[in-house]
């Protein structure tokens, strides 16, 4: 290592951080070397930033074959050289509608981590620095939505706005972020007892600045641990409504309703419905993976 | 002698009370859970896009008919009164009728839970067979082969989509190798033969002494059943085996070694019993969550069930339905959920607090 790397080095790791950025730039150095040295959770990181690469540069990689054309003189293809994964019942490539379909899922893992953690930091942090009435409040309603059965509840929200990506997205939120909450209030509630909340209350800071520049900043690792923990089971939700016909609409290319549409076809052409299955579940193999090992990062205890 | 009875009496009326406090505040948890869950479904009812007055006077009538319509639903009262309405009309059973069958979907709901009752029974109970003896033996021989087989047919279990397990064990076991019956609960010729009485046809086969039936129904069920217990599987095994290594480094077990305990006596006799109690929540949540989970099973396997009501009527805009269907699957779900936790608090000592 040369003497610049091992200068930075000691800078990422230093115990008494200069700045908040520093501070957090060691943080993520130390959580970097954590998933590096996990084998599992190395293959998960690069699962899933293989799944963003592929979702960019999906054009570059589609060999001139576009998802959502139709060619019904060569539809049911088995698998060959020019349709590397087959054709689907429409004669569209399936290759290309997996690689596709890669946007699709990052898409809605996108959207519900923007929707999800900030309601669930907001409740939370609100919730267990405040205390009191609006504590009890707040966490009664988390626990009435902890409570729902997420799949059939997100079933009858998209069943009552309309199939399409949008409403999966609201739908999936709607049951996901109590959890978050619940994580940022246990959270909160140390943090708010330490003697450097003391000191910033008695600087005279606002509540709001307290609780968006001290508090929050503090749950963030939490609830980005439990968000990567959560989002196999996210991606498993969005493909369940997609093949339920509830997500995406075609001529979309998503992952769950790829299966359902080769159902009828699984005994005879089974590419149809097996290819875009084992997409979903290496990303969400992948997710699983680094959730884990993000966690034995932050968390040895649980480990 | 005397005093050490008072002391008895103390403490035992304290766990009364204790549990008859818990007791309440499950009740007033359930209650609030299920007002919230009708409430959120309420919303659904209004939010849909499918007009409530259309469907009863077609879209024909003309606007005086449709305003006459409109004010006898009672949609122009505060929506608060409306909700109140609605669950007085839940509470006493009314859940509206079905567009699709033409039948209170009370009744409907009645006759498709049996099946869905039966495949995730059947499921968890494998479920339970299989992951707690997985479990306790990844927790045993902690770090080694054994221990990272379950390990990872658990992570499988977490990320395999079920509706895709589904469709590739009915390619292999069914389109394949053949040792397994398709879709449906019961071949063609089987329908109708043997009396409703449960309507779980496993138990009502059994009754009428109609073996035949009651294997072929096995050849169905034992499929679905299985890829459910699967799921069901690697959440109890993952739990059994994180209780059982907190267990496990505990200094108990290794007395109980040292008075000569052989080891696998040490696991079972002394170690599993302390983690039954969270077991029991553990395999409870996980039956709730197969309630659910089987509605994608069930769309897979055209099992009649709950899932595959709630499913066919979604896409037949039939909102009564679907929104019974959520409120009985939601409540039964909420019911099994809250109630573990009660059992967790009333039985874990150490949960019971001052």
């Amino acid at each position: 290592m040369s003497e610049t790397a091992i200068s930075l080095q000691h800078w990422l790791l230093s115990d008494v951080p200069a700045s908040p950025r520093q501070a957090l730039l060691g943080k993520i150095y130390r959580a970097g070397r954590g998933v590096v040295k996990n084998p599992s959770a190395f293959a998960g990181l690069i699962i899933v930033l293989l799944l963003i690469l592929i979702a960019i540069v999906a054009p570059l990689l589609d060999r001139g074959l576009t998802p959502i054309a139709q060619d019904l003189s060569n539809r049911l293809q088995a698998p060959d050289a020019k349709h590397w994964f087959g054709t689907d019942e429409l004669g569209r490539d399936i290759y290309s509608r997996t690689l596709y379909g890669a946007r699709v899922t990052l898409t809605i893992v996108a959207l519900v981590s923007v929707v999800v953690a900030p309601i669930g930091l907001a409740v939370g942090t609100l919730a267990g620095y405040m205390g009191g009435w609006i504590d009890a409040l707040l966490m009664r309603i988390t626990d009435i939505f902890l409570a729902f059965p997420r799949l059939v509840l997100a079933l009858a929200f998209a069943a009552a706005l309309g199939p399409g990506i949008e409403n999966a997205v609201i739908a999936i939120s709607l049951t996901a972020w109590p959890a978050y909450a619940r994580i940022s209030r246990a959270e909160t509630v140390t943090i708010a007892r330490s003697d450097f909340i003391s000191a910033v209350v008695m600087q005279g800071a606002s509540t709001a600045r307290i609780l968006f520049k001290h508090v929050v900043p503090l749950c963030l690792s939490s609830v980005i641990v439990r968000l990567t923990l959560d989002m196999a089971g996210i991606i498993l939700t969005a493909a369940g409504l997609g093949f339920l016909g509830l997500g995406a609409q075609p001529p979309t290319a998503e992952w769950g309703a790829m299966v359902s549409a080769g159902r009828e076809v699984i005994l005879d052409q089974w590419w149809v419905a097996t290819i875009p299955g084992i997409a979903i579940f290496i990303v969400s193999l992948g997710f699983n993976l680094l959730g884990d090992g993000l966690r034995d990062v932050f968390d040895p205890k649980s480990a | 002698m005397v005093e050490a009875l008072a002391n008895d009496q103390t403490v035992r009326s304290n766990v009364l009370g204790q549990a008859a406090k818990r007791a309440f505040s499950f009740v007033t948890s359930l209650v609030l859970t299920f007002l919230g869950l009708t409430a959120i479904t309420f919303l659904i009812s209004r939010l849909t896009k499918i007009d409530p007055v259309l469907t009863i006077v077609g879209d024909k009538a003309s606007q005086d008919v449709y305003n006459q319509a409109y004010i006898a639903l009672g949609l122009d009262r505060p929506l608060i009164l409306q909700y109140g309405t609605y669950l007085k009309k839940l509470l006493s059973g009314d859940f509206g009728v079905s567009v699709l069958t033409s039948q209170p979907v009370l009744n409907d709901l009645l006759h498709v839970f049996p099946a869905t009752f039966e495949l995730a029974t059947v499921a968890t109970i494998l479920g339970v067979l299989i992951g707690v003896p997985a479990g306790v033996l990844a927790a045993a021989r902690n770090g080694r082969w054994q221990d990272h087989v379950v390990r990872v047919l658990c992570l499988f279990g977490y990320s395999i989509p079920v509706f895709w397990l589904g469709l590739v064990g009915l390619l292999v076991f069914y389109g394949k190798l053949g040792w397994v019956s398709g879709t449906g609960r019961l071949d063609i010729g089987y329908d109708d033969i043997v009396t409703t009485r449960t309507g779980v046809l496993l138990i009502d086969a059994a009754i009428d002494g109609e073996w035949d039936i009651f294997r072929n129904a096995f050849s169905h069920l034992i499929l679905p059943a299985g890829i459910l217990a699967y799921f069901s599987l690697a959440y109890i095994a993952r739990m059994t085996r994180s209780f059982m290594i907190d267990q496990l480094t505990q200094e108990y077990v290794t007395a109980a070694r040292i008075k000569g305990r052989s080891f696998w006596g040490a696991v079972w006799v002394h170690a599993f019993p302390n983690v039954m109690v969270p077991l029991i929540t553990v395999i409870g949540l996980s039956y709730a969550s197969l309630l659910e989970g089987a509605v994608l099973t069930e769309t897979v396997f055209a099992w009649p069930g709950l899932g595959q009501y709630i499913t066919r009527a979604l896409f037949n805009s039939d909102m009564n339905a679907v929104l019974g269907g959520t409120v009985l699957v939601g409540t039964v779900f909420i019911g099994v959920n809250l109630f573990c936790d009660f059992l967790y608090k009333v039985f874990d000592p150490r949960l019971r607090g001052p």
